[in-house]
């Protein structure tokens, strides 16, 4: 095979490039955990990520952030593993509804929630199907030879990837099935592991809170505790209309859609080089209204002072925004 | 513009986009062609040219007389990997003409027509490739690369393989953080220019590819301009200004440089590939002459000494408006 990746196209914030991907399996991981392997539909190989990489699926009419619980290599398939949240706002139940052969829009793959590489050990802790990232951050140790160990909390017989956790991790798992077990068990480990060991947490938000309260109490630097938290990407936006004042034209910006692309689609040029809100090029005047600055070209006084924005990244607080265009 | 204008000129990267020239945090997306007054250059984050074969002898030369060129902290083996196993499938992909891959599993076959050579290695196993990875990478890539970790809320140049710095040390720098690796630049502290950059860098997700370009000028057509071998090639600095020969011995040095985020681990790539073109040859676009001579005159004094080219950068400029 000659292992050609595609190359990634250029974006603008708020737009995640996305691949276009087929369901290849569909597995029961657990109760009311579905595990689904997504593939290229021409077999092209797929982008390689770092451990703990999540991927945004577009289910329906909302964007959801699933885990990638592969060694991150590229070239190999997506695998995901959703829970089933009937009080959810329905992304799951979409997973859920998927069968071999469906398409979905699938993001590039994002990292959040990497290994240190300075790390001389590795604790990974993970609670009911928080097991996702953790299943990719111990299939990667193995492969690179980093030392971890993985303590794994689930409700007596729901544990997902079970059998897969215990083949990849043999000696180097421990299991719990009681929360006070596995609470105690968290602290002895946290208790004495030598300098230089970082500790990794999913889960459910009173597990996270345990394991970084307890890693203070014992005077763990908070550099060496890392929890899982979804995308830092910059929100959609709210819609709202740019008037331009010396045209008297004006442009609706929807969420999703930059100021600097709507301008741009509405045949206004304006000089950008980034599009990331750093290199300044796609400054614009403002005459009225407020903007919601994103940016990280203006300094705090500029951005008080509230007459100019970067149209690349930044949007409006008020549904108009005046601009000296 | 005419049609007959040699390669080197038709793809040199001319970095000056007004009259004057500020440093800035001037990122863009990279591959994308750049129409200039003399061509087009940036297409692909690798590139390959007409010097290819002379400038990795080059670097093998420089590399055995002083392997510090190449560095790497132990924690950077598999970013040293992932930097491989990106960029050839990158050179494949825009020279299938001269280069192959193949990979079985973990077992990668690399032929390269231009050197003349075939290789096999097995991922992740350092012993099967010579030098290690990055070594490996510096042999079939015309571009220097330094390798930066991510954590702790900075970057820090933790690796890389650089044998045509501009006046720098791979070796001085490797360990330190981005902002250190600033440390000598005038304007850009004070400006924000490098906090925005790391930032902005710190940023960059699985797959994302930017550029921008630096510059400075050169005596002769050397690439290897580190601070360890300035007792070669400073003293030309002032040699130069008198020499008749000036016109074609001072050239404006480009760097085109990458910057990656690599998937596997997280780790962001920086490539500096580093063009040279001699006054002479950049004089044959009238817009560049005009525009260099305009810089070169303008350029504010604390910027050309940083640059080391304070000595003669008047004579250059006065050259290329009256020559
Ligand atoms: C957006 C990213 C970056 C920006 C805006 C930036 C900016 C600059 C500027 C303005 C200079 C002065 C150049 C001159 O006048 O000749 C410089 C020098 C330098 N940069 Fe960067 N840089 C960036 C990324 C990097 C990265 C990723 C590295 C990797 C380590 C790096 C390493 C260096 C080094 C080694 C020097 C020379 C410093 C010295 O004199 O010792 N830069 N950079
Ligand atoms: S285009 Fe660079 S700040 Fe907007």
């Amino acid at each position: 095979m000659t292992a050609v990746l595609p190359a990634r196209p250029a974006t603008t914030p708020g737009e995640v490039p996305e691949l276009l991907l087929e369901v290849a399996a569909v597995a029961h991981a657990a109760d009311g955990v579905r595990a689904l392997t997504l593939r290229h539909p021409d077999g092209a190989p797929l982008p390689g990520y770092a451990p703990g990489s999540h991927v945004v699926l577009t289910c329906g009419d909302r964007r959801n952030a699933y885990s990638l619980t592969g060694e991150g290599a590229p070239g190999e398939a997506y695998r995901i593993s959703v829970l089933l949240r009937p009080d959810g706002r329905g992304g799951s139940a979409f997973v859920h509804g998927l069968a071999v052969g469906d398409r979905l829009a699938v993001s590039w793959p994002r990292s959040a929630f990497a290994p240190v590489a300075t790390a001389r050990h590795h604790v990974l802790v993970a609670g009911g199907i928080g097991i996702t990232p953790m299943l990719s951050h111990a299939r990667a140790a193995v492969r690179w030879g980093r030392s971890f160990e993985l303590v794994y909390g689930h409700r007596p017989g729901a544990g997902a990837h079970r059998e897969e956790v215990a083949a990849v991790c043999g000696e180097r798992l421990t299991v719990h099935e009681s929360t006070p077990g596995m609470l105690d068990a968290v602290a002895a480990v946290l208790a004495d592991r030598p300098i230089g060991t970082h500790v990794y947490v999913c889960g459910p938000a009173p597990l996270i809170d345990f394991v970084e309260r307890t890693a203070e109490e014992l005077g763990w630097p908070a550099e060496r505790v890392h929890a899982e938290r979804f995308s830092a990407d910059l929100d959609p936006g709210e819609p709202f209309t740019a008037h331009l004042s010396r045209s008297g034209v004006r442009v609706p910006v929807p969420p999703g859609v930059s100021l600097l692309a709507a301008l741009e689609g509405a045949g206004v040029a304006v000089p950008s080089t980034c599009r990331q809100g750093v290199c300044g090029e796609c400054r614009v005047a403002v005459v009225s209204g407020r903007p919601l600055h994103r940016d990280l070209y203006l300094s705090e006084a500029e951005r008080s002072a509230g007459d100019a924005v970067m149209c690349c990244v930044s949007r409006s607080l008020d549904d108009h925004l005046g601009l000296d265009l | 513009m005419t049609t007959t204008l040699p390669p080197r000129v038709a793809r040199f990267p001319f970095p000056f986009p007004a009259e004057t020239y500020r440093y800035a945090t001037n990122v863009e997306p990279a591959r994308r062609p750049v129409r200039t007054a003399g061509g087009t250059w940036g297409e692909h984050v690798v590139d390959v040219d007409d010097d290819y074969a002379l400038d990795i002898a080059l670097r093998r030369a420089v590399l055995a007389a002083d392997p510090t060129r190449c560095a790497q902290l132990p924690h950077m083996r598999v970013a040293a990997w992932d930097a491989l196993t990106t960029l050839l499938p990158e050179l494949a992909a825009i020279r299938p003409d001269v280069v192959a891959l193949h990979r079985r599993g973990d077992r990668w076959q690399w032929r390269n027509d231009l050197l003349g050579t075939s290789s096999s290695f097995v991922l992740g196993d350092d012993d099967s490739v010579p030098g290690g990875p990055l070594a490996f990478l510096g042999s079939q890539v015309q571009e220097d690369v330094v390798l930066l970790d991510q954590r702790e809320g900075s970057l820090w140049a933790d690796a890389g393989l650089v044998t045509f710095a501009a006046d720098w040390s791979l070796g001085f720098d490797v360990g330190m953080r981005f902002q250190e690796v600033h440390g000598p630049v005038p304007r850009v502290h004070e400006s924000g220019v490098v906090a925005r950059a790391e930032q902005f860098l710190m940023r960059l997700q699985p797959g994302d590819a930017y550029r921008r370009t630096n510059w400075t000028m050169t005596v002769d057509r050397r690439l290897d301009t580190s601070t360890e071998t300035y007792p070669d090639w400073g003293r030309d600095r002032r040699l130069v200004v008198d020499d008749p020969a000036l016109p074609d011995r001072l050239h404006l040095r480009v760097e085109v440089q990458h910057l990656l985020r690599l998937g596997v681990s997280n780790a962001v790539c920086f490539l500096i590939r580093t063009h040279l073109l001699s006054l002479r040859e950049l004089a044959t676009v009238p817009e560049w002459r005009r525009r260099t001579a305009a810089v070169l005159s303008e350029l504010p004094d604390d910027m050309a000494a940083y640059k080391g080219i304070e000595r003669y950068r008047h004579a250059a400029a006065s050259w290329l408006a009256g020559g």
